[in-house]
């Protein structure tokens, strides 16, 4: 199972075991971390579970779309970094991702 | 899962009442922010919270409950959940809880998260088979059996649970006419402008829409609606009839023990009661929204879990967070609907976009500050109305009328 590690508001690093097929934002929500709210439960609606991708991470999750990319462009600390959590389904691929969570 | 244990030496007690999405975020974020102690989540309904707002769509697709919390998370984060259970009366003096079986509970700190009930309006024929109200999961499904393509769908009240129940059965085919006592759809809870463009997107996609009208009761056949009767003596014939005339909260328990309430639990901006032991949060409460005069009800997700933040601090004993600009969300077709701030009196109207594509913002102002926006598939311009409302910041709206001009490029600074 893919091990994504989330850096959290605080600055302490937690590395959860995600399954395939599910967000990084199911990783923080089903671990009950702290920073992701999720309030729109996925929806890609409310921008709550905004997090900063590692560059060197970034082909690991597919691009984000229009919708996400306005969400992100006005929320609080965006820059290119920025995504949501909400949006990056765990693959393979992400197995060793560093996100770090936004101070939402 | 926590490595810190306040609470557990003394076991501290928080009972919630109420396992909605408030009280269901409630008991997680204690846990998140290290509270020790025992935690009791009491629901009257028998399931774990689940997202409401999926319900308005439930009962064209099938999708599945979607769950607040993965179900085993509770046990996990040892949150015990008593459903099915009533809680009947608090003793502020004692500090307990008694529920429907006559059990007692003690509480160090009680949450009431109760929510609301819908609105029901005392008509002839009210109590026909095919009369239904939209608030859970049981009425979702009872909806969901109640429609067919080949009867209408009376809908009374265009606020925006019927407006989200009649786009989702337009989209099945399903015959809907929507009923509006006041001039205006969504007069309670959106802008003039906003009104006039849902109503012709509405109409647009076959929604038939009549406002001003009085109800005069609901006539059935065999025990169930076939049509409803109106004031000026016509009828308009349906197979079943929702109720979306608004939500009453549930104070009850509240109010017979004293807490202060007017028309909602009166609470501050930590979520606390007239009684310091004694929290409430979510659809129940009549709460301070910054940037307004006094209290007011806002029955969204976003409230609810902003409350739920801020009675989690109080209990742990941590500074509150700022506060937010109240918004909520509402799909409606293939159009996203969000909406921030509370428009400010005098204010004018600026839009940007082209309703007609679906995609379009309006900006409330006056002297230049926002006090509203209200968009739709315009992601960008809520953020950005959101932001500039939270930080007054001045802008220059006959540039944000111009949708080629950068959000960026509006502000005054």
């Amino acid at each position: 199972m893919p091990i994504i590690t989330y850096i959290l508001p605080d600055s302490t690093e937690r590395r959860l075991e995600v399954p395939t097929g599910q967000t990084v934002m199911e990783g923080s929500v089903r671990n009950n971390l702290p920073g992701i709210i999720a309030e729109c439960g996925g929806g890609c609606s409310c921008a709550t579970c905004h997090v900063y991708v590692d560059a060197a991470w970034a082909h690991a999750f597919v691009e984000a779309n229009d919708d996400e990319a306005a969400l992100v462009e006005f929320a609080d600390g965006a820059c290119a970094e920025s995504r949501l959590a909400c949006q990056l389904v765990v693959t393979e691929a992400a197995d060793g991702a560093r996100v770090t969570v936004a101070n939402n | 899962m926590t490595d810190t244990t306040r609470g557990a030496s003394t076991a501290e007690r928080v009972i919630v009442v109420g396992a909605g999405h408030a009280g269901g975020t409630l008991a997680a974020l204690l846990r998140q922010g290290g509270f020790g102690g025992l935690i009791t989540v009491f629901g009257q309904e028998e399931h774990l919270p689940y997202h409401r707002p999926p319900l308005s769509k439930y009962f064209t697709d099938g999708q599945p409950v979607k769950w607040l919390r993965d179900p085993d998370f509770y046990a996990e984060q040892k949150i015990s959940f008593l459903l099915g259970q009533k809680v009947v009366s608090l003793d502020r003096a004692r500090k307990t809880v008694r529920t429907g079986l006559g059990d007692e509970h003690p509480y160090d700190h009680l949450v009431l998260a109760t929510g609301a009930t819908p609105r029901l309006l005392t008509l002839p024929g009210g109590d026909l088979n095919g009369v239904l109200t939209l608030r859970n999961l049981t009425d979702a499904q009872h909806l969901r059996s109640a429609i067919t393509t080949d009867g209408a769908l009376a809908i009374i009240g265009g606020g925006f649970v019927g407006l989200e129940v009649a786009s989702a059965a337009r989209n099945r085919g399903t015959e809907v006419i929507v009923l509006e006592r006041e001039a205006r759809i969504l007069a309670r809870v959106a802008s003039e402008q906003l009104s006039t463009i849902m109503t012709s997107l509405h109409r647009d996609r076959g929604t038939q829409i009549r406002t001003n009208v009085q109800i005069a009761g609901l006539r059935g056949h065999n025990g169930s609606v076939v049509a409803v009767q109106l004031a000026d003596g016509s009828e308009i014939a349906c197979s079943s009839v929702l109720l979306g005339v608004g939500a009453i909260p549930r104070q009850e328990l509240a109010l017979e023990a004293g807490l202060l309430c007017d028309q909602g639990i009166i609470v501050d901006d930590a979520a606390r009661t007239s009684d310091p032991a004694i929290l409430a949060i979510g659809d129940v409460t009549r709460r301070p929204v910054p940037g307004t005069e006094g209290h007011r009800r806002l029955e969204s997700i976003p409230s609810a879990v902003e409350q739920a933040q801020q009675a989690a601090s109080t209990i742990l004993g941590v500074p509150q967070v700022a506060p937010e600009v109240p918004w909520f969300w509402s799909d409606q077709f293939d159009l996203k609907l969000k909406i921030a701030g509370i428009v400010a009196p005098e204010s004018q109207a600026t839009l940007r976009g082209d309703p007609a594509t679906g995609r379009f913002a309006l900006f409330h102002h006056r002297d230049g500050v926002l006090s509203a926006v209200e968009s739709s598939n315009s992601a960008a311009e809520f953020m950005a109305g959101r932001k500039y409302i939270t930080h007054q910041t001045p802008i220059a709206p006959l540039r944000l009328a111009d949708a080629a001009t950068s959000l960026r490029d509006c502000v005054l600074v």
